[in-house]
């Protein structure tokens, strides 16, 4: 026994002794010398995407390709599998690629730990960017990086499924009266007229229609629980209860593009990333695509999109400026556009793109009225929580709801 | 004796200690943990999570709320599935035994990725699952994304649709009591399902060897004894498996409470927050949303209550407990058992 404790002690001295060299070393060395001339300073940039699919790794990694060769500097991307969890990574051992995609709802965070560079206005395309997307991408009056293309949600409609109950092209929905008329005319006994994800990120596009917002322009102070917020989510508990609208979980679909490609719904709201989607696995499905209808203080929608983030570490700051700039060039954004169907974030080269491919011209004029998201820290955790009471809306009361995310939100705005 | 000093301290202990800075830290993700930059902040992180009002702590909450029903589901139902399957493999009387056991080791060894996603198939809307179902009549739910509680539609069934005030407007952990009775959700309680489906069959492994160790002559003495076969299960193979059952609850206990690849691959955490566990909620406080503190926060309280219930169940198992009376039967028909094998030995010489 006394022997046991013995060499318990030793032990325990001894792995406490090995514990201490290892911090001290820690401490000492490579951990936390800012990155200032870390191991990435091979002249090599790395780049990490992620991706939707084939189609757009091979458009970036063609792009990038390109540039190294005019430029003369190596660069590799790389496609994260789980984006988030190998971003932060990278900048938790102090060794983030160079460049890579950076999503709004996860700015607040990263701009806050001092990640990110603010590289916006050094580039000479500054100016030529959606104002709503500059603003998405701005903290502090910082414009931190370039937005690198972007979506917006449009009214789908299945046209098989339209003309079949009598619709004709005149009918298409314009207010959120003709919204609902449609819808309930559309519905066959189960079947919805609509279908949608449960989520604000589809469900909040009635917001600005209502004339309400998440925030202020600021993003100061939260505006959640408005007499306006509260109009759309009545009107979209009306749909709902009414069972000319439905969640796409409700039929068994992962998403409302699903639930409209496997015609489970006639008309769904979602962006253009479906455009592929249903290129890919619904091919025989015939729809048009509308801008959403207008609610009492006119058009609204959401937009979404992701910026090409540089490190604030990053010892080639210079070259991977050069390298985004080139990426958010007109002629880069049409050929993405052309590649896997996202809406140049510079103006002319959508407008480009909207006389090319007449179908995606109701999403690339929702860039004029549409909202961003939410981008504070924390943010990202109050819309999921948004989205889980959302689920619940049918039989929830919407005042409470709204309530309760205010809250939250005004808990992120205020930091 | 040194290497495996430098190897648990290097891979164990500096690891752990790490992780406890960091949850005492206001650390944001970027560069060292022991940069010049990062402050102390006490137990701040702790007290986002435990009792900061806002919405970490009702998060917290809901995912302890989630992985509690968890538990208490898959733990006693594994390992009474595991100890009947181990029992009904030993039988000398099962034909194809190998075989048996074989197939329900089978779930053990496949990755619980594949086995996620073969749950995500079985229990689609449209799925095999909901197949089933239809013939018997019956309308399937869309499993993995029905958020209801299974306790309050068994409540609502009974006209219990409404929060009671008591419930409704007190809680614990910023959810209310009315919440926390809502049981596992439609959601969950299929991962409930996989799990004991996954793991039964590892557990009852364990119980086969302890079976095996156990002598063929003690069941023969029970049998002379007169001792019909449940009271031979329940008083003599029963208590000989203590030892185990103490390693299968124990080690099923651990493994519940960090139940995390499941839900990484299946739902992330959804419908409405039902699936999100404690383990996975300090995944994505750090990993998504740079709250690198509370999500080592969020892994050392998961600690704690992992050492607690241990302890307790430890003390609940101890031989010296149980009721009196149960006790002093076990003990008299061991007894009879000893004193007829004993017999039986002297007579078998006598012979």
């Amino acid at each position: 026994m006394s022997r046991n404790r013995t060499s318990l002690a030793s032990v325990a001295a001894a792995a406490c002794a090995g514990l201490l060299t290892l911090s001290a070393c820690g401490g000492g060395s490579g951990f936390d010398d800012g990155g200032s001339s870390g191991e990435g300073g091979d002249g090599k940039i790395t780049v990490l995407i992620g991706s939707s699919g084939d189609a757009e790794t091979k458009a970036v990694e063609k792009a990038v390709a390109d540039w190294s060769q005019e430029s003369g500097t190596d660069a590799e991307v790389t496609v994260a599998s789980d984006l988030n969890q190998q971003l932060s990574q990278g900048f938790a051992s102090n060794n983030p690629p160079d460049v890579f995609y950076m999503s709004t709802d996860q700015l607040g965070g990263y701009v806050e730990n001092g990640s990110l560079l603010a590289y916006g206005d050094q580039l000479s395309n500054a100016d030529d960017f959606y104002p709503n997307l500059r603003q998405a991408f701005t903290v502090d009056d910082e414009f931190y990086c370039a937005p690198k293309d972007f979506s917006t949600l449009a009214l789908w409609i299945n046209t098989t499924k339209w003309e079949a109950a009598g619709l004709t092209d005149a009918d298409v929905p314009t207010t959120w009266e003709e919204l609902a008329d449609v819808a309930a005319e559309l519905k066959q006994g189960e079947q919805p007229g609509l279908a949608f994800s449960p989520e604000y990120q589809r469900v909040g596009a009635f917001f600005p229609q209502a004339g309400g917002a998440m925030t202020d322009e600021q993003q100061t102070e939260a505006t959640v629980d408005t007499p306006e917020n509260q109009e759309a989510l009545d009107y979209v508990q009306q749909l709902l209860q009414d069972g000319s609208a439905q969640y796409s979980s409700t039929l068994g679909a992962g998403w409302g593009g699903e639930a409209f490609g496997k015609e489970l719904a006639p008309m769904t709201i979602e962006g253009n990333w479906l455009v592929g989607a249903m290129q890919n696995d619904f091919p025989d499905v015939d729809y048009t695509v509308a801008e959403l209808p207008a609610g009492p203080q006119g058009k609204g929608t959401l937009a979404f999109t992701n910026c090409w983030g540089i490190a604030e570490s990053s010892p080639e700051q210079e070259q991977a400026v050069d390298l985004v700039e080139k990426l958010t060039s007109a002629e880069d954004q049409a050929a993405f556009a052309q590649a896997f169907g996202v809406i140049p974030s510079v103006e002319s080269a959508a407008a480009a793109y909207k006389e090319e491919s007449p179908e995606v011209a109701p999403f690339i004029d929702g860039a004029d009225y549409a909202q961003n998201p939410p981008s504070t820290v924390g943010a990202a955790d109050v819309i999921t929580d948004f989205n889980s009471q959302l689920e619940g809306l049918a039989d929830g009361d919407p005042a409470a709801i709204l309530e309760s995310v205010q809250q939250s939100l005004q808990a992120t705005v205020g930091q | 004796m040194l290497p495996v000093v430098v190897l648990l301290g290097l891979f164990l202990v500096a690891p752990v200690l790490m992780a406890l800075w960091v949850s005492v830290s206001d650390w944001r993700g970027n560069g060292s943990p022991f940069g010049g930059d990062v402050g102390f902040v006490g137990l701040e992180n702790y007290r986002q999570i435990l009792a900061g009002g806002g919405l970490a702590e009702r998060d917290f909450g809901t995912s302890l709320r989630n992985n509690l029903f968890y538990v208490v589901l898959v733990v006693p139902l594994q390992t009474m599935i595991a100890l009947l399957l181990a029992v009904l493999v030993t039988r000398r009387s099962l034909r194809g035994r190998g075989f048996f056991r074989t197939a329900f080791y089978f779930p053990s060894v496949t990755s619980s990725v594949a086995i996620t996603v073969l749950w995500l198939f079985l229990f689609s809307t449209t799925g095999v699952v909901n197949k089933i179902l239809g013939w018997f009549g019956l309308n399937g739910p869309a499993w993995f994304q029905d958020p209801r509680g299974v306790l309050h539609l068994l409540l609502g069934a009974v006209g219990v649709d409404r929060a009671p005030a008591a419930l409704g407007e007190n809680g614990f952990l910023g959810i209310t009591w009315w919440d926390w009775v809502a049981g596992p959700s439609v959601a969950m309680s299929a991962f409930v399902l996989m799990a004991v489906f996954t793991t039964s069959g590892t557990f009852m492994l364990l119980f086969i060897a302890a079976l095996n160790n156990i002598g063929d002559e003690i069941e023969e003495a029970g049998l002379i004894d007169g001792a019909n076969a449940w009271q031979r299960f329940r008083f003599v193979t029963l208590p000989m498996l203590r030892p185990t059952l103490f390693t299968v609850l124990t080690l099923g206990l651990i493994g519940t409470w960090q139940v995390f690849d499941q839900i990484y691959t299946g739902t992330q955490g959804g419908p409405a927050k039902t699936t999100l566990t404690p383990a996975y909620l300090s995944f994505q406080s750090a990993f998504v949303n740079q709250q690198w503190g509370q999500g080592a926060a969020i892994a050392f309280v998961l600690f704690a209550i992992i050492v607690v219930l241990t302890l307790v169940q430890r003390w609940v198992l101890s031989e010296d407990r149980g009721s009196r009376g149960e006790r002093a039967r076990a003990d008299a028909v061991r007894a009879g058992v000893t004193a007829r094998q004993q017999g039986g030995g002297v007579a078998g010489g006598a012979a």
